[in-house]
């Protein structure tokens, strides 16, 4: 089936996702389990990764920048830009969408293929808005602070690594992350990754709501999920950008 | 009481329901029987509105209830409870919270009656001691009592069975068949059940209809299925049942 109707089943799940809820009460429950699930547990990895790409950004930086003409603390200002303006937003949000896409549409398919979406319809609960609600606010409300976590992280990784490899000291680090500093980047990267979490989240549980078969199909979905997630992050980093920057 | 009129249904591949015209009654067990694919699931699923149907209407006591608007079938909703094939119960919650759910999103009980009401109706299917455990830490045939124990959680006046006891063992069948049966005495409900095992039929068929390739091609009660010369359906009741017993009754050992 084409692109126009997948496209067009999306917004018609998109639609029913943001219908009147029934109980506010349970949806507020749900989305802090959400927190939890999709926002506080991505925290370790989102350490782990800033702390290296922080880290080897700054020794990139240092050297190819090894030339006497240039100033040190370039690689404090280089390592600060590039986390802020690309890594932070765009890497973070690829990385999730291979942690918590492929968790949402396999939850959210497993739950599709076992008739428990059937079981809440009948209910007459609005299954779309119940399932899917939650996690788009939690992801879209953690995802910024998300993003913020992982630009301290990363800076004072590429520190830690100038510091002990030798190419900087940590004046020159502290005085190059500060120079020529644009507030803008930071709104413009937490822009980002709002759309990104928004995209991860329902793009994910679009593939899982729609999963039809058994377990292999949800396995398949949540790959689906995870390379969808990923090209629209792409897409809309390059639209974004021209947007924002230019 | 629900009524089934002039039903069709198609997928965009084929036809699976065709003109089916159908009663089922109040305070019975109704059973909808036939062969793998003959269109018992999509049958029931387009009775309580999981499915679209093409032509046809469906009516409760009264109420059309494939011509009400969104809201209206949402407030039906509520008096209708199902039992699903696998159980369905939800993975991330204890069997008491899945018994509670229905309760949580529909009443203003207060915690505490709501426990209460949950621990009644665990308790009508005997289900005893297994509150806090998780759907994956229970047997077959317990998901199967804590699934009608949900759905009986709203008093619902219509329910809902499909195939209530495929993969169970013939005795934790027969007592889930059982427990169906009570329930539909016990609060006057109209229940449907989806089954292709004969000895249902001879358990609880109070009503039996018979479905063959998605049309409704007998129906009668469950002694005068012993007696019809409806070719499909002795065949049907040949090939399911390997019970001595049947076969005696059919006269041909
Ligand atoms: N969502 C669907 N889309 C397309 N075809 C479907 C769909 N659901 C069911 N069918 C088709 O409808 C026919 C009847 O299926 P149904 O599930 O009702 O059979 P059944 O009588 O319940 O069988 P079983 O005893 O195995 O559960 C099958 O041929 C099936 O392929
Ligand atoms: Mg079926």
């Amino acid at each position: 089936m084409g692109l126009f109707y997948h496209i067009g089943r999306y917004f018609i799940l998109l639609f029913r996702v943001f219908a009147k809820p029934e109980k506010f009460s349970i949806y507020y429950r749900e989305t802090l389990k959400e927190v939890q699930k999709l926002g506080i547990n991505s925290m370790g990895i989102v350490v782990i990764i800033s702390v290296f790409m922080g880290a080897v950004i700054t020794i990139q930086t240092a050297y190819n920048t090894e030339n006497p003409l240039l100033p040190t603390y370039l690689i404090g200002l280089g390592t600060r830009d590039s986390m802020i303006l690309e890594f932070s937003s765009t890497i973070v949000a690829l990385i999730l969408a291979g942690k918590i896409g492929s968790n949402i549409a396999s939850e959210i398919g497993t739950m599709r293929v076992t008739e428990q979406i059937d079981a809440l319809e009948i209910m007459g609960v609005n299954s779309a808005s119940y399932l899917i609600l939650p996690k788009i606010l939690a992801s879209v409300f953690f995802a910024p602070l998300l993003c913020i976590f992982s630009m301290f992280v990363g800076i004072t990784g590429g520190w830690l690594a100038g510091i002990s490899v030798g190419v900087v000291t940590t004046e020159n680090y502290v005085y190059g992350i500060q120079y020529a500093f644009i507030p803008f980047y930071i709104t413009y990267s937490l822009i980002k990754i709002i759309v990104f979490a928004f995209l991860i989240t329902t793009i994910s549980a679009y593939h899982g709501y729609y999963a039809t078969g058994g377990s292999l199909e949800v396995g398949r979905s949540s790959t689906k999920a995870v390379v969808h997630s990923s090209i629209f992050i792409l897409l809309f980093n390059l639209i974004l950008t021209q947007l924002l920057l230019s | 009481m629900i009524e089934v009129k002039n039903l069709s249904k198609s997928f965009s591949t084929a036809q699976v329901l065709k003109k089916v015209n159908v009663i089922f009654e109040k305070g019975k067990t109704n059973l909808i029987i036939g062969q793998s694919g003959s269109g018992k699931t999509v049958l029931l699923k387009s009775i309580v509105g999981l499915h679209e149907v093409d032509e046809g209407k469906i009516v409760y006591d009264n109420v059309v209830f494939n011509e009400l608007n969104f809201k209206e079938k949402k407030e039906m909703r509520k008096q209708i409870g199902m039992l699903f094939q696998g159980g369905a119960l939800f993975d991330s919650a204890t069997v008491e919270e899945n018994v509670m759910y229905p309760l949580d999103m529909f009443t203003e009980m207060t915690k505490s009656q709501k426990r209460d009401r949950a621990n009644e109706c665990l308790k009508r299917v005997n289900i005893i001691n297994a509150n806090n455990l998780y759907p994956a830490e229970i047997s077959g045939g317990m998901k199967k009592r804590v699934a009608i124990a949900r759905a009986i959680a709203l008093n619902p006046k219509y329910l809902f069975c499909d195939e209530p006891n495929s993969g169970l063992d013939p005795q934790t069948a027969i007592v889930i068949d059982d427990l169906i049966k009570e329930i539909t005495e016990e609060y006057n409900m109209t229940t449907i059940v989806n089954t292709h095992d004969m000895n249902s039929v001879m358990e609880i068929g109070d009503k039996v209809v018979f479905i063959y390739k998605g049309e409704k091609w007998w129906e009668g009660s469950k002694d005068e299925i012993f007696e019809t010369n409806n070719e499909e359906l002795n065949k049907f009741i040949f090939a399911s049942s390997l019970s001595q017993e049947i076969r005696k009754l059919k006269g041909n050992i």
